[in-house]
């Protein structure tokens, strides 16, 4: 499968990694060469097959409906780039999610 | 702001904090008859004013203009419009599952930001998700009076995008199995009948934090307090056609999650949100028109003129021929209009998968079916149990049983004083008046259940008049004291005393000969007098019935 | 003798016996670091205030009452990935070059009540991807034994503190082979519990269904040792599994290795398999052999697809455990940006390195629409295929040996005494760990 300098583009948008021009024919490249192996892949069948999402097997792992103590807003804003009195500063969100 | 995470400080392990479930409720509205749209866009103008009703006015002469030139959206002349709202959304609600409710960490609505946090839900590198056992419980409970089915597998996945509110830079949430899946709540219609809504999923997920728009500052501010707690968003098929149906839906789901005690239904602090997804559509064309999401909508005023707002934009639009554009828009309170946010132009790609810091969720048939056993009575049954029980008619029992904490007031005093009518009369008169001035949830009424039955045994034993009961009412309310207190210190005791009263009477016939004189000739109605003139001299204290036995011995 | 030189099993007797002080312990240790860490650079951040504090107050304590715990004074050194309260954690990553936790990964906090002492945080590959420890923001450590070649990696600086006796052992943490390389390359003992014996909280997550924490040690008992401190169910990781923790310093009392059977997959012992290294792993099976082992030829017919899986698997969840690192709550910034999206894009161009961004783009790719069925999905479908190619070994054989790097000695899940008694006994009949490199 060729990765083209365009799926980079569209991926790195998603992964919100600007990526310089230099690096887009790299990434173009390399991804071309990982994925050419990971090709491999399809040699296996799989129908019928459970994906293994989580390893050991185990279910329902809960925790109980119980209040513990909370980080003081200091330490919770304390390795902020960028605070303001109580909160996170980013800027301007005029865009939705 | 702070949520039920706060219901006492953090939440040391977050993902499921514990507190908050959110649910999203969808509607859409069917086709209907031409003439019947327009009439019911006019409906819709008469009730949000006048702007509206020129808007609607011209609606009809626009499409009927439309439709000649055979534009291709509408198909016959019969169809006018059809409001196709689509699938609406969302009542968020929290729950009420905190354990803990006393003492300085109580949870508080809008506490300082950023105050009620833990490394989890800061989304701190090296953290990690546990699911809060109480938050799965609430939603099997919701997603069995909702008439749903309940999934036996269950995956959290999660939902990867970039926002400031949202730490981890991924959401956990149910994508492929939601925990409840294809139920539905009747709700009642204008036309005083009861209509289907269906819900279509309800899945578990974690909420965000909360972004804070400040005019005149050059950011936003990003508060995670909220950040984790766990949210049901309970999505509906598109079956509502108004925004009147979109309220009763809103108002029919509350009412059943507050029975359950899943969620205190507070929508101006978020723990019931709701996030109406809306479309248009000609008459006779199946497929449903592009939908808007609606959001910032925090009470069911604002839900309601949101929804006509929309209708009201997106039929000027199609009407002159334009073209509805998938969007969230964001209701505006001040200027009462929804306005569009600015949308990516990406399109939107979660990257969903399996969330593996999370083991699978299996939920076995014993176990929800034990929930099932144990689910409270729903609003719709108590109330036909309370006209074919108590023999209440269907207004009482449609009052009473409007909110848990009503039914519950009523059953525990029927229970004592076994006269339902009384009661009800009582309850729905005199206390839901008493309340309603006070602002006093009747969960915590001043006039317990036992009180208000000692005041009615008291009228009912004689020893006191029910218009006394009725004027000590507003003490026993607001003084703190048992109803034979009030009674004894105020002497109001009624006189049942044969020789107490023989002495008025004899008074009373004493200065009126011409009264006695005419009953003696046969007119009866002269005793309803005598009657009153005992009843005032003795201060209104003597017990009427008695008055009434002792006349008519006396005179006859 | 100075105190650098003692193993962990041989450094605690000698405390415990109240021979030797906390605060001894640490300045032997400062000192040897200052010695050789110019050399090495195992480590990004070294604590040696608050580890001089540590030892003082210990020492103090310990005059009044002496009541001591397993790990009482020892002093350690932790990869960087791993999170520790007001001491910062960097993954070696400018992302995270001023970021100090304000909590304790749960494996740090059970070092702590038992009185370890921190000697620093030890470099890494960025977020601990790579196999060299090259690709760390801060520079790259050497090899101990020879300062022109890696050490490995990831966990390199772990391995090559623990080596250089920088420290008496360490922490690391194995995703992809990354604390068992590094200490085949440093020659010394690392191993990866079975997923789910060590609690993750805390660790910084690469790929969070094959994270895991472990020691690095001279030897297997220090390194059993080490294990015994950290394994262990926790709440706090709902991956963490909840089963009792075996006595393994215990079970390095069986001298021999009758009972066990040891497999020998074909598959690895192919054509391409370097003459040098068949050679030195087939006289490590005849050890085995000796030692009393029954050697069976077993079939690991799919395991060429693990490599693939590996890639698919671990680069699409670092995709999203890495998704937080943008520039909001914690970590690095990028100055000067005109809107949000240019603040994620130009925060997470600069503060990641190559290797990270690689990694991110590959796990994106194979996660995003219209791929995830043919990536991802076939990834966790063919990891169950070589899950069954083990489970079924496991049923002939009690542990597997392979000429591979990363995975010399495999045992069955959670029967880490299995590998650690084979090892141990392997260790006693020879003579490697007793060697030391000179460096210089």
């Amino acid at each position: 499968m060729e990765i083209t300098q365009q799926d980079v583009e569209k991926v790195a948008q998603l992964a919100r990694l600007a990526v310089s021009a230099a690096e887009k024919e790299i990434f173009a490249k390399q991804l071309t060469q990982i994925l050419g192996h990971v090709d491999t892949l399809s040699r296996y069948d799989t129908t019928g097959i459970e994906p293994t999402a989580t390893v050991m097997g185990h279910v329902n792992v809960f925790r109980e409906d119980l209040v513990r103590p909370s980080l003081s807003s200091e330490q919770a804003l304390a390795n902020a780039p960028e605070r303001e009195v109580d909160g996170f500063v980013v800027p301007k969100i005029l865009e939705e999610r | 702001m702070a949520d039920e995470r706060g219901a006492s400080a953090a939440v040391f392990l977050a993902f499921l904090s514990g507190a908050a479930m959110g649910a999203v409720a969808a509607l859409l509205l069917a086709p209907q008859a031409g003439s019947e749209s327009r009439d019911r866009l006019r409906g819709y103008a008469r009730r949000a004013e006048h702007d509206l009703r020129d808007l609607a006015g011209r609606a009809g002469e626009v499409f009927e203009d439309v439709v000649d030139q055979g534009k291709e959206f509408v198909e016959t002349k019969q169809s006018v419009l059809r409001e196709a709202f689509d699938a609406g959304r969302e009542a968020m609600r929290r729950e009420r599952g905190r354990t803990s409710d006393e003492g300085p960490d109580r949870t508080t609505f809008g506490l300082s930001a950023n105050s009620q946090t833990c490394p989890v839900c800061l989304g701190l590198p090296g953290s990690l998700p546990v699911i809060n056992r109480t938050a799965v419980e609430m939603a099997v409970r919701a997603g069995l009076a909702l008439n749903c089915t309940i999934a036996a597998n269950n995956r959290f996945a999660r939902k990867n995008y970039f926002y400031p509110d949202l730490p981890k830079g991924y959401q956990i949430s149910q994508y492929e199995s939601p925990i409840c899946e294809h139920g539905w709540i009747e709700v009642c219609d204008s036309s005083g009948g009861t209509t289907r809504i269906r819900i279509r999923r309800a899945h578990l997920e974690e909420d965000a934090g909360k972004n804070i728009h400040e005019t005149g500052t050059s950011g936003s501010r990003v508060d995670l307090n909220r950040a984790g707690t766990p949210l049901l968003e309970i999505v509906t098929e598109p079956d509502m056609h108004s925004a009147d149906e979109v309220v009763a839906y809103l108002k029919g789901l509350r009412e059943i999650l507050m029975y359950l005690d899943v969620c205190d239904g507070n929508m101006e602090e978020g723990s019931f949100r709701c996030e109406p997804n809306l479309s248009l559509r000609p008459s006779g064309q199946k497929e449903f028109g592009t939908k808007v999401e609606l959001k910032n909508i925090n009470s069911f005023k604002y839900v309601k003129d949101a929804v006509e707002y929309e209708i009201k934009r997106q039929t000027k639009v199609l009407t002159e021929g334009g073209k509805i554009r998938q969007e969230t828009r964001l209701w505006n309170i001040e200027r009462g209009e929804t306005a569009v946010m600015r949308s990516k132009e990406e399109a939107h790609d979660y990257r969903y998968f399996p969330d593996p810091d999370l083991v699978p969720l299996k939920l076995d048939e014993e176990w929800i079916e034990g929930f099932r056993a144990c689910q409270p009575e729903l609003p719709a049954v108590r109330t036909r149990r309370f006209v074919s029980d108590y023999g209440l008619p269907d207004y009482d029992a449609t009052i009473l049983t409007a909110s848990k904490g009503m039914a519950d007031y009523f059953e525990a005093c029927a229970e004592r004083f076994p006269q339902p009518k009384v009661v009800s009369n009582w309850v729905m008169g005199e206390l839901m008046r008493e309340l309603n001035n006070s602002g006093t949830d009747i969960a915590v009424s001043p006039v317990t259940p036992e009180r208000l039955v000692s005041l009615l045994q008291l009228v009912d034993r004689g020893v006191i008049s029910l218009k006394v009961a009725r004027e000590i009412f507003p003490e026993l309310y607001s003084g703190g004291k048992v109803p034979e207190q009030i009674v004894d210190e105020k002497g109001l005791t009624q006189v049942s005393d044969e020789g107490a009263l023989d002495q008025i009477i004899t008074e009373v016939l004493n200065k009126n000969p011409a009264q006695v004189a005419q009953f003696k000739e046969g007119k009866q109605q002269v005793l309803g007098f005598l009657v009153g003139q005992v009843m005032k001299t003795s201060g209104g204290k003597a017990n009427p019935g008695k008055v009434n036995e002792l006349l008519r011995k006396k005179l006859g | 003798m100075s105190l650098h030189k003692l193993t962990l099993c041989e450094l605690q007797k000698q405390f415990q016996a109240g021979e030797v002080t906390a605060t001894e312990i640490v300045r032997a240790y400062f000192l040897r670091i200052g010695y050789v860490e110019p050399k090495v650079k195992a480590f990004v951040t070294h604590a040696k205030e608050s580890a001089f504090m540590e030892a003082e107050v210990l020492d103090r304590k310990l005059k009044g009452w002496r009541k001591t715990k397993p790990l009482t004074g020892m002093p350690l050194a932790i990869k960087d990935n791993i999170c520790t309260d007001g001491v910062s954690t960097t993954c070696s990553s400018r992302m995270l070059q001023s970021f100090v936790p304000p909590y304790d990964a749960t494996v740090i906090a059970k070092l702590r009540a038992q009185e370890y002492i921190l000697l620093g945080k030890t470099n890494l590959d960025e977020f601990a991807m790579g196999s060299s420890t090259e690709n760390s923001a801060f520079g790259p450590s050497r090899n101990p034994w020879n300062l022109h070649c890696v050490p490995g990696g990831s966990s390199g600086g772990s391995a090559a503190a623990v080596a250089a006796e920088e420290c008496v052992a360490a922490l690391g943490s194995d995703t992809g082979g990354s604390i068992r390389q590094p200490a085949a390359f440093c020659g010394v003992v690392g191993l990866k519990p079975t997923y789910g014996r060590v609690s993750r909280y805390g660790l910084v997550a690469f790929a969070s269904s094959l994270d895991q924490i472990g020691p690095i040690a001279r030897n297997v008992s220090d390194a059993a040792f080490l294990l015994q401190a950290i394994a262990g169910h926790d709440p706090m990781d709902s991956t963490s599994v909840d089963r009792p923790v075996p006595d393994y310093m215990k079970a390095l009392q069986k001298r021999d290795l009758k009972t066990v059977k040891v497999g020998v997959p074909v598959e690895f012992f192919a054509e391409g398999l370097d003459p040098d290294v068949e050679q030195s792993v087939r006289a490590a099976i005849g050890e085995l052999k000796q030692l009393g082992a029954e050697i069976k030829e077993i079939r690991l017919p799919r395991t060429d697809a693990a490599v693939a899986v590996y890639y698919v698997i671990a680069t699409a969840e670092a995709s999203s455990n890495l998704a937080r690192f943008d520039g909001v709550k914690f970590g690095f910034r990028a100055k000067e940006t005109k809107d949000l999206l240019d603040l994620y894009m130009k925060t997470r161009q600069e503060g990641f390195g190559p290797e990270v961004k690689r990694r991110i783009m590959l796990g994106t790719y194979v996660l995003s629409a219209g791929y995830y069925d043919a990536y991802y999905g076939k990834a966790q479908a063919v990891r169950t295929l070589v899950c069954q190619d083990f489970d079924a070994a496991f049923k002939e054989v009690d542990l597997i040996v392979t000429p591979a790097t990363p995975t010399p000695l495999i045992g069955r899940a959670f029967e880490e005494e299995t590998i650690l008694r084979a090892a141990h006994a392997y260790e006693q009949s020879t003579k490697w760990h007793l060697k030391k490199p000179t460096i210089r």
